[in-house]
């Protein structure tokens, strides 16, 4: 049986994690392979490398994280933002990462999903949709851009639905409401969303506290929990969350 | 011993391959020169694209004779998921049905897609992604130690594929998958072995297993 997987997200500018890590024994904290491995060390099953850099011209020092992180690093790994079309991710998986994950520029251009799955295979495309709920319409969220920023009006349940047909491998769903926010995952949203497609959901925005790692399995019927900060400031590790998990019956590799 | 080589099929990157292999103590080459596999101590085939194209640049590149005459002459050999898949006699990925293309023919038996159903009709996602429990089939087999000493049944391994192998003779199936239905993912004959998951991808008992194959194709 496939098991629910663990993944911590790395935000990394110009080949640095970015926020504030505090963390054991590393040579160089900034090093997001360095961290990464570290979590490979802990259990992670996967890792994301979520590239915030600014300006196209500096993809270069991101390109060589992930050509760095092959070496290294001996568990999947996905590198996310900045893709502009199929190109950018060609050089990417070419750089050696296993997964690409597109977001606005899919948005804009859905058939960004449909030739990177030809191209790639779905395993190696993730749709990342940030969704937030809409005020008083009940369950029902929009797709967002830019970290927020931007409303698109989409509503999100049928852009998974749409990214699911066009061949994404997997959904990276973050509640916009709930990020940063440690009150634990929407699960109405990961649940609405996880019974609309047939690709595995990867849960996103708002754990604090074991338990909802958790939650975002058994209520949420994801099946993989990603989190940030919780592991960067060292109050869980990768370990303690899969040993919860499996305490709730949850299948998770401990091996 | 001489090197080891990494078979690149000018497909994808093949850097962990090699790292990992490196890590495990072996001097590991990655090349697409026929004449430089004819000289490796070890060959890996690794698993980058479908079956079809694959077989189909191997075949015209002249790897595909040099492979089968190395294996054999008994050389190890290690496949790693396509890797695997081409070790069987045909496949149909990526070829116009009801054709099949030719793979190295050394375990009889063809490679199909990942059944999406078990024996009860319950949906099951393809593909076949994630970290899942490899079974062997007698772990006290001694054709398995090569590349399983330390490894414990049941362990946990990240497969990424959607097609698999279906072996004629149940002998060359050291150990099996399930997801939908059970499967073979470690296979041998002579010393020619293929491993469905990937164990450069599988954290520290991926590394166990490339260690494990290194120390074997040392001892010959």
């Amino acid at each position: 049986m496939l098991t629910k997987r663990v993944m911590p997200c790395l935000d990394v500018k110009d080949g640095r994690v970015v926020k504030g890590v505090n963390f054991i024994n590393l040579r160089d904290a900034g090093d997001p392979v360095e961290l990464a491995a570290a979590y490979d060390l802990q259990g992670a099953d996967e890792v994301i490398f979520l590239d915030i850099t600014a300006t196209h011209e500096d993809r270069r020092t991101v390109i060589e994280m992930a050509a760095h992180a092959s070496e290294e690093l001996h568990i999947p790994y996905t590198v996310g933002g900045g893709f502009k079309g199929i190109a950018d991710i060609r050089t990417m998986i070419a750089a050696g990462a296993d997964k690409v994950s597109v977001n606005s520029a899919a948005v804009r251009d859905p058939s960004l999903i449909t030739a990177g799955a030809a191209a790639f295979g779905s395993q190696a495309i993730l749709c990342a949709i940030d969704a937030k709920r809409i005020a008083g319409a009940g369950d029902r969220w929009t797709v967002f851009l830019n970290g927020g920023r931007i409303d698109t009006g989409i509503d999100a349940i049928e852009w998974a639905r749409e990214a699911n047909k066009r061949g994404a491998g997997e959904i990276l769903l973050t509640s916009m409401d709930r990020d940063g926010s440690k009150d634990g995952f929407d699960l109405a949203l990961t649940r609405a969303v996880a019974r609309a497609v047939d690709i595995p959901v990867i849960a996103s925005g708002g754990v604090g506290v074991l338990e909802h790692f958790a939650e975002g399995i058994l209520d949420g019927e994801a099946d993989a929990v990603l989190a940030a900060s919780v592991f960067h400031f060292g109050e869980l590790t990768v370990r303690e969350v899969k040993e919860y998990m499996a305490s709730q019956g949850i299948p998770v590799r401990l091996d | 011993m001489a090197y080891f080589v990494v078979v690149d099929y000018c497909k994808g990157n093949l850097r962990s391959m090699q790292k990992g292999l490196q890590l495990a103590g072996a001097e590991a080459r990655v090349s697409a020169d026929p004449a430089v596999i004819a000289r490796a101590g070890a060959i890996v085939l690794p698993g980058v694209g479908a079956f079809a194209d694959a077989a189909g640049f191997m075949q015209t590149s002249g790897q595909m004779e040099v492979i089968r005459e190395r294996i054999a002459e008994g050389v190890p050999f290690l496949g790693v998921c396509l890797g695997l898949q081409l070790l069987m006699e045909r496949g149909n990925e990526g070829v116009p049905s009801p054709d099949w293309m030719e793979g190295l023919g050394v375990v009889s038996g063809c490679v199909r897609r990942v059944d999406a159903a078990d024996e009860r009709g319950r949906f099951y996602k393809v593909p076949h992604v994630g970290w899942n429990q490899v079974h062997c089939k007698d772990e006290t087999d001694a054709r398995l130690a090569p590349l399983f000493a330390g490894i414990d049944d049941g362990s946990n391994f990240y497969f990424t594929h959607s097609y698999r192998a279906e072996v004629t003779d149940q002998q060359d199936i050291l150990a099996t998958v399930t997801h939908a239905r059970s499967f073979p993912c470690v296979i041998r004959k002579m010393n020619a072995f293929g491993v469905q998951f990937h164990p450069e991808k599988s954290s520290h008992k991926g590394l166990r297993v490339l260690q494990n194959f290194a120390a074997f194709a040392r001892s010959l």
